[in-house]
């Protein structure tokens, strides 16, 4: 695999030399590799927000630099503009953003701003609504008049139509009901299935990263505090709930039963593979 | 970066301008305002300019937070100098082209320059002494008699502070608008004024849809915490005169008289 | 126990803005709460959780049938201060529901609005803020407050007002879990230590948990309404309407349906641990 992001010793410091100096992003590098589902958690302040807005180069860094596909995005204008197109970035509650009379025209304002022409814009638009579970009738109503969960998606769908390589998601399920949420969940993993781009989220919940990512990246204080596959991350479910953060509720229930001295797995984080492991024991222990 | 604005500029403090009734401080201000329209010569300009002096030393705000007040008008100021300096009549001092300075225009100036700096850092000095809060009650209590003639003096104070708490939040939401614009590609700083101009329409449509939003949430909470309008209404934090107010707006009103006193002697 | 909510035969509907027929979202709903009572209303978006918010206060008014609050019908307009004085509201999202810049004037607003004077919205404010733990923060702007401290703000602004009822729409859908759980705790504290009676509007289950009751609500309808471990058990029923359950109590849902014999309702983690040892240890 081939890294597409690479973040070198990236550091961002806002309003310097004012009293309200403050560092939010403290010497970080690490990369993301292409085609790749990176879960990124923290708690709130812990720099999230303002790390994801330098890939795209919304942020200028203070220090360090971001490469992008080999070649930093600030090479020169040109470049910087053309990595908004090529990292997409959902912002939290992205329904706030819509503006247009129609659906369509709103999806649309992205691939218009790369200077598309208009067949080709037709064909993303109708292919980020099908990505994000729209029928096409809603196309021509106005964004104003759907429901919460729709709009969500019509601006989710507004990022997808860019078609980036990379996408990245800011608490993208935040305020939906459960039923929402986990039909957006299953949207955007059959998304990246289908277009094997490379997908990065932000989220608070741990239950909702830890069954859709490949690897975590666990921030805390503006500085990269773990970086792994869910179950290596996991494993250090003391150190996450210092700094702040929640494990999975399976993970929490394994850990008590490990120190009841039972042998399971403790960076176990699915239903379906904590039901196969005590069963086994189950099994085990009736044999024996 | 929009959030870095700082509005209402209230710097916090204990000090005897800063407990002062606000209506105290605003009715001081306009005796003030009044006085240096009323001043003529060096020796009453002299006299405002003390009663400033005295104000910021007992405020303790440092002067420099002042004259970065002034920055701003430094063009207006300019530009009336230059104006009064060249087209006032009188004796001839330099005469060069179509320019001719003369001893008035110098005087005028002057003069003009002095009153509007004494002008503006006077009332900054109101607004970084009080909180907005403050000014707001004190408005309203000022004001309060036009109730008589049916004037919705409460209306227009809630008005008041209801904007001053939405500012800081419609700025962030501004801010993180124009942040999901420009990732969606949208360019501010290119093309002629036209373009631009249209090109904010990606940041008016939904501020504008999310504060009438905001309006519609915020008189629901208020309705639901029992709010029914300035009837019957008490207030967490009274205005009252203490002896210190009585004391300065006496002081505000020797200096006014005192100025009026040498105008007569063209002083 | 006396009942602060009653509410029967509730019918309503929203006028319609084009032609189609006024969204129907009762239809005849019965419903008592009794005083001191913590209470959880789940449902997914659109199942008419808010509209009963609403009417709590008499912020909408029945169309047909009737809500009683602490023997009060919200009809009476007479009674209309003295209701929303009795059942305060605290909405989603924090910064809504902020009239002042300053925290203290903040809370001081509903008091002030009740014609309290003012030594005595002294106290009451020092006295909320302290209720929810921001009493340091009594002259901060809340524009530089966290989500979960606006939001204990918004609860003090309504303990102000001496309620005998607290109804929190979704108070916790905007914060993040550090935020949620310091807007729980508070609840629960006023619930435990000040007798107010709780309703949580929520679709967080690890919140509901917490509650003695939940009330689960689909198409303007009662669903199911126990104590938790009663609702919670209900895996297939709570999944049909579009709810989750708790990962433990699908865990053992998943296990006794293996074949196991786990008590279903062991709802927290230290419950479901034990549970769990004591079928492997046996």
């Amino acid at each position: 695999m081939a890294a597409i992001i690479e973040v070198q010793n990236l550091s961002h410091t806002y309003s310097i030399g004012t009293p309200f100096e403050h560092i939010a992003v403290d010497h970080i590098s690490f990369t993301v590799e292409k085609g790749e589902f990176l879960g990124v958690i923290g708690h709130t302040g812990s720099g999230k927000s303002t790390l994801i807005q330098h890939l795209n180069g919304l942020l200028k860094p203070t220090e360090g630099d971001i490469l992008l596909g080999g070649e930093s995005i600030w090479k020169d204008k040109e470049t910087t503009r053309a990595a908004r197109f090529r990292v997409g970035l959902v912002f939290q509650y992205p329904e706030y953003q819509l503006f247009e009379e129609t659906v369509y025209k709103d999806i649309a304002f992205g691939p218009k701003n790369m200077g598309l022409e208009d067949a080709e814009i037709r064909n993303r638009v109708l292919r980020a609504v099908g990505f994000v579970g729209l029928d096409e009738a809603i196309l021509d109503k106005s964004p104003f008049d759907l429901s919460g969960g729709q709009k969500r998606r019509v601006a989710i769908a507004g990022v997808i139509a860019m078609e980036p390589e990379i996408v990245i998601f800011d608490e993208p399920t935040a305020g939906l009901d459960p039923a929402g949420c986990a039909a957006l969940l299953d949207n955007i993993r059959a998304y990246q299935r289908a277009t094997q781009a490379t997908v990065l989220m932000v989220s608070h919940s741990m239950d909702d990263v830890a069954s859709l990512a490949d690897r975590l990246l666990v921030l805390n204080q503006g500085k990269v505090e773990m970086l792994g596959a869910p179950k290596e991350v996991f494993s250090h479910a003391a150190r996450l709930t210092q700094i702040g953060l929640a494990v999975p509720q399976i993970t929490a229930l394994f850990l008590r039963l490990r120190e009841l001295g039972i042998d399971v797995d403790p960076s176990t984080y699915s239903v379906e593979e904590a039901v196969h492991q005590l069963l086994l024991l189950k099994g085990g222990s009736a044999d024996a | 970066m929009l959030k870095d604005i700082t509005l209402g500029q209230y710097f916090p403090g204990d000090t005897v301008v800063h407990r002062l009734d606000p209506r105290t401080k605003l009715l001081m201000v306009i005796l003030y305002i009044v006085a240096l329209f009323l001043c003529k010569g060096f020796v009453s300009y002299g006299v405002a300019l003390a009663f400033l002096i005295t104000a910021v030393v007992l405020s303790k705000i440092r002067p420099k937070a002042l004259f970065k007040g002034l920055k701003p008008l430094l063009i207006i100021i300019i530009f009336t100098a230059v104006l009064n300096l060249f087209y006032t009549d009188g004796t001839v001092l330099v005469k060069f082209w179509i320019f001719k300075i003369t001893r008035e225009g110098i005087y005028n100036a002057f003069f003009l320059v002095l009153r509007i700096m004494l002008l503006v850092m006077g009332t900054f000095l109101l607004t970084y002494t009080t909180s907005p809060i403050a000014l707001t009650d004190g408005l309203e209590s000022l004001l309060s008699p036009l109730k008589k003639l049916h004037f919705p003096v409460h209306e227009l104070a809630m008005m008041m502070s209801i904007a001053l708490r939405f500012i800081p939040t419609l700025i962030e939401e501004t801010d993180k608008i124009i942040s999901a614009q420009k990732a969606r590609g949208a360019d501010f700083e290119t093309g002629n004024i036209f373009r631009r101009a249209k090109a904010l329409i990606p940041i008016l449509v939904p501020l504008f849809v999310s504060a009438f939003r905001r309006a519609d949430e915020l008189a629901t909470a208020m309705e639901c915490r029992c709010y029914h309008g300035g009837k019957g209404r008490t207030k967490l934090k009274q205005l009252r005169y203490r002896r210190r107010d009585v004391f300065s707006l006496l002081l505000g009103v020797a200096v006014l008289a005192g100025i009026i006193v040498l105008r007569r002697f063209g002083l | 126990m006396s009942e602060a909510v009653k509410i029967s035969d509730l019918r309503f509907s929203y006028p319609s803005q084009t032609e189609e027929a006024p969204l129907r979202i009762f239809d005849g709903l019965n419903l008592t709460i009794e005083e001191g009572a913590f209470v959880a209303v789940l449902g997914h978006n659109g199942c008419g959780k808010s509209t009963l918010a609403k009417h709590l206060n008499a912020i909408l008014l029945p169309e047909g049938g009737s809500v009683s609050v602490f023997g009060m019908d919200t009809k009476d307009e007479a009674l209309l201060l003295e209701i929303r004085r009795t059942v305060g509201m605290v909405f989603q999202n924090p910064d809504n529901q902020m009239v002042a810049n300053v925290v203290e004037e903040d809370v001081a607003f509903a008091p002030e609005n009740l014609g309290v004077p003012s030594e005595e919205i002294r106290r009451r404010v020092d006295d909320a803020l302290k209720a929810v733990g921001m009493y340091d923060y009594r002259k901060h702007a809340p524009h530089l407050l966290s989500g979960g401290q606006k939001q204990r703000i918004a609860i003090a602004g309504v303990i102000a007002m001496q309620p005998r009822c607290i109804v929190l729409d979704e108070p916790t859908a905007m914060l993040d879990p550090h935020g949620r759980e310091e807007v729980i705790r508070t609840v629960e504290r006023l619930n435990k230590e000040k007798g107010i009676t709780v309703v949580l509007i929520t679709h967080h289950m690890t919140e509901a948990i917490r509650a003695d009751r939940v009330i689960v609500m689909d198409q303007g309808k009662v669903l199911l309404d126990g104590t938790p471990k009663q609702v919670f058990t209900q895996v297939e029923r709570l999944k049909a309407v579009g709810l989750s359950v708790p990962a433990t109590t699908q865990l053992l849902y998943e296990l006794n349906k293996a074949g196991c014999n786990l008590p279903p309702d062991a709802l927290s983690t230290e419950e479901c641990a034990q549970a769990l040892y004591a079928m492997l240890k046996a």
